[in-house]
């Protein structure tokens, strides 16, 4: 694939063109309105109209507007649709409903019942669900199952509070499902717009658009009119619904704990094990699908050298497809990469690991920001650098603060420095604004493969998985960030006096009464009665552990190993 | 850039499209739309074979002659290619199909049509331009992108803005038509099309036409103080009725003044004009390699939404996992469906707080239903903690993704962040 010859150099002209004809161009397009309903991909003028919006006012005129800017880039005629997903932002996004308790064991029987069939959503309300005999003999065993669930869901006590409400909420329970509501409307609106509406996420916008339409009588044809009185009479609903679902702040579920379960309470390891065994479902279709995303390699090469930095985004690890485009295209190349999901990660690991190994300059920086500038202008002045950063997970606990990232995004935009990142959690895009889009300059690709987050998912912030002893870095700034800055100092001596002996084994700790004199000499305790008190505070946060030495003294000794000991104390420093 | 006879590079209409709309709806980022259209440019050369033609004429030339085997049977396969060769002459279809130097000498042939088409399009679309720009309601919009994507789009004396664009261009008074006409008669001289010659003459020949009017004097206006006359005269109701409707009729075929002759054929002219240059892109032949139209790339690369995708794996995996068991309509999910899926369903139906062991429970029911029952006791602890340790992964999946977090208001329980029925 050759390139296009350099265009001649008296070919292009640049044109400077004043404010005042930029404005023209801008702002007579916003003025002029909507014409023509008809042709679908309308040369018109439009106004703006975000894509994921909420209720708002005007809303004929959107519906139309929506309609036009959403055909305009929702439509590709050439183009066959791969895995292309046309779901409209009001699928995505939509309002709380109110929720009865045991909604969820019934969907759950209902999936359980009929297997390898779809089940419906349950629209009925809570109290009264007679259970569905089951059909063939075989199924008696989920029957008896189901049974069961439902008599331990009848002992929990929050059933007297679902009895006891007013019949009047009962019946407002019972109101249209906002489900059902969208499609009789689905319904209405498609028999009026048939001859303009082909694409379904036109269609399901106008469903989804539980919002009254005012008339306006210049630009609406006149079906619209009562599409209008329905969507009123539906808008009411919706509005007593929303304020039904936030107003109770009881909270409506049962009060069983893990305890009652007795079941053992898994660590990391036996998990890890136990899974290791069980066979992957779908395993074929997985790779399969994996076998795509590989066939992007190469593109994403050509992309990177040309100045646009990847990111990956779908439901399911990334790493493995990271792991593969890294042995496969990077083997001769430098490259970095960064485990976003560890949880001790920082910013500055990463520019010292680039000045360390990349630069083989030792030294130490004042700030990240001098680091920084350091790196680029190494990389400014030395052409023949050239740096592929994989970064896993970008918007990991550690990563996704406002500095790493403006951090990140001026590495990234140096022209030899080439990013490759994965997104995972659902606000990530939050964190980037318009001039870090602009650094960063991302093209963005859906690699979904359905790989389980194994190494994700196993670091310490895992709910029903053990804690293993130590802290990490984040724990340990939460809790010191809570307590005033005497606890702080105390805390800061006590790891500086630990770091200073890390090379000695032996060492049992700092004995209680050097400690007092130390904390005594920087004025940050008056008394020993106070240090007591901050010391049995910081037991009480696990944060260090005081052991009986032979001769009856106590040692202090802080139980987290000592790079992240150091880690932390550089954060504390900067942060001072 | 995009209209300039020099770029072999073009835009569809689609792209420009989406182009226009990310710039003026989303941020007005000219450097977003640098960025869209190097990535257009990036994707043409990246996923066309035979973008190797698409670059300046005598390059071109050259390179057709060294085109493979391979390359010529793509272009065989090109529909507008296919077009053309089906309105041909069956020898020489047999020829072009077969023969590949003498499908290289129609391709050159076809490719230096393309590019004079391309010249001439751009002064005649600017003449169009200037005509339609100034009309009050702008039906064909009053930038010259808009009149380009028009254009791009079907065929412009087709539409309906065009027709009644050309009305009202009839309407025009004589200063505005002259000076419109001269711009044109500017820009076809300056243009670098051949063939305007004859244009540049016959322009020039209405405006001399123009001057000449004005010397005339006017002599319509007879015809009308005439009438005005023959009204002020007393007469009784049946014959002033007689006498306007007459005068009705006078004035119906009234003879145009020539003026107005003239401003037809000005305008009968220009619609020629159109007709002849200003065809769609998509009729002409071998318009693939040149112009770039696949719109959802360029969305999906710029605009993207990963809640979107999310939603979608979460709610819908057989958009991904392309197996007949999960295939399911509506909004509900088979039972079959990846662990995480099950659990994001289940815990939709939930409040603010999900208590831990009741989704435990639901998820076991689910799950263990489609294993069938199973009568070995023994196993089945095994079979239980292995769901256990499912359920747990999934969980963890879902917190990294960031639907629920942990709570402390009741013990072992998680709140959900996010809202209704995401």
């Amino acid at each position: 694939m050759s390139q296009p010859e350099g265009k001649g150099s008296g070919a292009m002209e640049v044109k400077f063109v004043p404010d005042e004809e930029v404005l023209k161009h801008i702002a007579d397009d916003a003025g002029i309105k909507v014409q023509k309903d008809k042709t679908q991909l309308a040369v018109s003028m439009k106004r703006f109209v975000k894509k994921l919006e909420d209720v708002s006012d005007d809303e004929a005129q959107e519906i139309l507007e929506e309609k036009n800017y959403v055909a305009a880039l929702g439509l590709c005629a050439q183009d066959p649709i791969g895995s292309g997903s046309h779901v409209s932002g009001g699928e995505v996004y939509s309002f709380q409903t109110p929720k009865c308790t045991r909604k969820m064991a019934e969907l759950a029987s209902e999936l359980a019942q009929m297997p390898g069939q779809s089940a419906a959503p349950c629209h009925s309300e809570c109290p009264e669900k007679t259970a569905k005999t089951p059909q063939r003999s075989s199924k008696m065993y989920v029957f008896v199952l189901l049974m069961h669930v439902f008599s331990l869901l009848l002992q929990s006590k929050k059933k007297e509070f679902v009895s006891t409400t007013p019949y009047r909420l009962r019946k407002r329970l019972t109101a249209p499902d906002p489900c059902l509501e969208s499609e009789s409307e689905y319904s209405a609106s498609c028999s009026e717009e048939e001859e303009e509406e082909d694409q379904k996420e036109c269609s399901t916008v106008l469903s989804d658009q539980k919002t009254p339409a005012k008339t306006k009588a210049a630009s609406t044809p006149p079906p619209r009119n009562t599409l209008a009185k329905k969507n009123e009479d539906k808008m009411s609903n919706l509005v007593e619904e929303y304020f039904e679902a936030h107003s109770s702040s009881k909270v409506l579920t049962s009060d069983r704990t893990l305890q009652k379960l007795r079941k053992r309470r898994l660590n990391q390891q036996t998990l890890h094990d136990l899974l290791k065994n069980a066979p992957l479902a779908y395993a074929a279709e997985i790779k399969e699908l994996n076998q795509e995303h590989e066939s992007l390699f190469s593109k994403w090469m050509l992309q990177l050298h040309l100045g646009f930095n990847i990111v990956l985004y779908g439901l399911g690890s990334k790493r493995d497809l990271l792991e593969k485009f890294r042995t496969s295209m990077l083997q001769d190349s430098l490259h970095l990469v960064v485990n976003g999901y560890f949880p001790s990660i920082t910013v500055r690991s990463v520019l010292n690991s680039i000045t360390e190994e990349v630069l083989n300059h030792i030294g130490t920086f004042r700030s990240p920001l001098d680091q920084l500038e350091f790196i680029m202008r190494r990389f400014q002045e030395d052409s023949s650098l050239e740096l592929y950063v994989l970064i896993h997970n970008l918007d990991s606990q550690m990563l996704r603060g406002e500095r790493s990232q403006q951090i990140l995004a001026q590495l990234s935009s140096m022209p030899s420095i080439y990013l490759v990142a994965s997104i995972d959690h659902i606000n990530a895009p939050l964190m980037w604004d318009h001039a870090k889009l602009s650094l960063y300059n991302w093209l963005w690709y859906e690699t979904t493969t359905f790989n389980p987050y194994v190494e994700e998912t196993s670091y310490e912030n895992s709910l029903l998985v053990q804690q293993s002893g130590s802290l990490a870095l984040s724990s340990l700034t939460h809790v010191l960030r809570s307590l005033t800055p005497n606890a702080r100092g105390i805390f800061r001596l006590l790891a500086q006096y630990q770091l200073e002996n890390k090379d000695n084994p032996s060492y049992p700790g700092l004995s209680f009464q050097d400690f007092y004199q130390q904390c005594r000499e920087a004025f940050l305790v008056n008394s020993d009665l106070t240090l007591r008190a901050q010391l049995t505070e910081f037991r009480d946060h696990k944060l260090i552990r005081t052991k009986r030495g032979a001769d009856g003294v106590e040692y202090l000794l802080i139980p987290v190993d000592d790079s992240t000991l150091t880690d932390f104390l550089e954060k504390e420093d900067e942060d001072v | 850039l995009l209209l300039t006879a020099q770029c072999p590079f073009k835009l569809g209409e689609k792209v420009l499209q989406v182009l226009i709309n990310i710039f003026l709806y989303h941020d007005f980022s000219v450097q977003n739309f640098v960025k869209g259209f190097q990535l257009c440019i990036v994707e043409h050369f990246y996923s066309q074979p035979l973008s190797v033609l698409c670059c300046q004429l005598v390059e071109a030339k050259k390179r057709i002659n060294s085109l493979s085997h391979d390359q010529c049977e793509n272009i065989r396969r090109l529909p507008s290619f296919r077009r053309y060769v089906e309105s041909q002459v069956s020898e020489k279809q047999i020829a072009l199909l077969t023969g590949d130097s003498f499908l290289k000498e129609i391709i050159q042939k076809l490719l230096e049509d393309l590019h004079v088409y391309h010249e001439n399009y751009v002064s005649v679309l600017r003449c169009l331009h200037v005509f339609t720009s100034s009309l009050p309601k702008y039906p064909l919009g009053k930038q010259i992108r808009e009149l380009h994507c028009a254009c791009l789009e079907n065929r412009v004396w087709e539409t309906e803005e065009y027709e009644s664009s050309l009305q009202l261009a009839r309407m025009l008074n004589k200063s505005d038509l002259v000076t419109m006409l001269q711009q044109c008669v500017e820009i076809f001289v300056s243009s670098s099309g051949k063939e305007f010659d004859k244009t540049v003459e016959k322009l020039k020949e209405f405006l001399t036409q123009f001057q000449k009017l004005e010397a005339e004097p006017f002599q319509e206006q007879d015809v009308s103080v005439s009438s005005q006359k023959e009204l002020q005269k007393k007469t009784d109701l049946y014959h002033l009725q007689k006498t306007l409707l007459e005068l009705k009729e006078s004035r119906r075929s009234k003879k145009l003044t020539k003026f107005e002759m003239l401003r037809f054929e000005v305008v009968d002219y220009i619609d020629s004009l159109v007709r002849s240059y200003l065809v769609p892109a998509d009729h002409k032949t071998l318009h693939e390699i040149v112009y770039f139209n696949t719109a959802s790339i360029l969305r999906e690369h710029l605009n993207a939404a990963p809640r979107i995708a999310l939603h979608t794996a979460l709610n819908n995996p057989y958009c991904y996992l392309k197996n007949q068991a999960l295939k399911s309509d509506g909004g509900s999910i088979s039972n079959k469906a990846p662990d995480i899926c099950i659990v994001y369903k289940l815990h939709l139906e939930c409040g603010r707080l999900i208590n831990l062991v009741d989704w435990l429970e639901a998820f076991s029911t689910v799950v263990m239903a489609v294993e069938g029952p199973n009568p070995d006791a023994a196993s089945s602890d095994q079979v239980d903690d292995v769901i256990h340790a499912r359920f747990i992964r999934a969980v963890s999946e879902l917190e990294l993704l960031g639907f629920i977090k942990p709570s402390k208001q009741k013990t072992d329980h998680v709140a959900r962040l996010t809202w209704g029925g995401c």
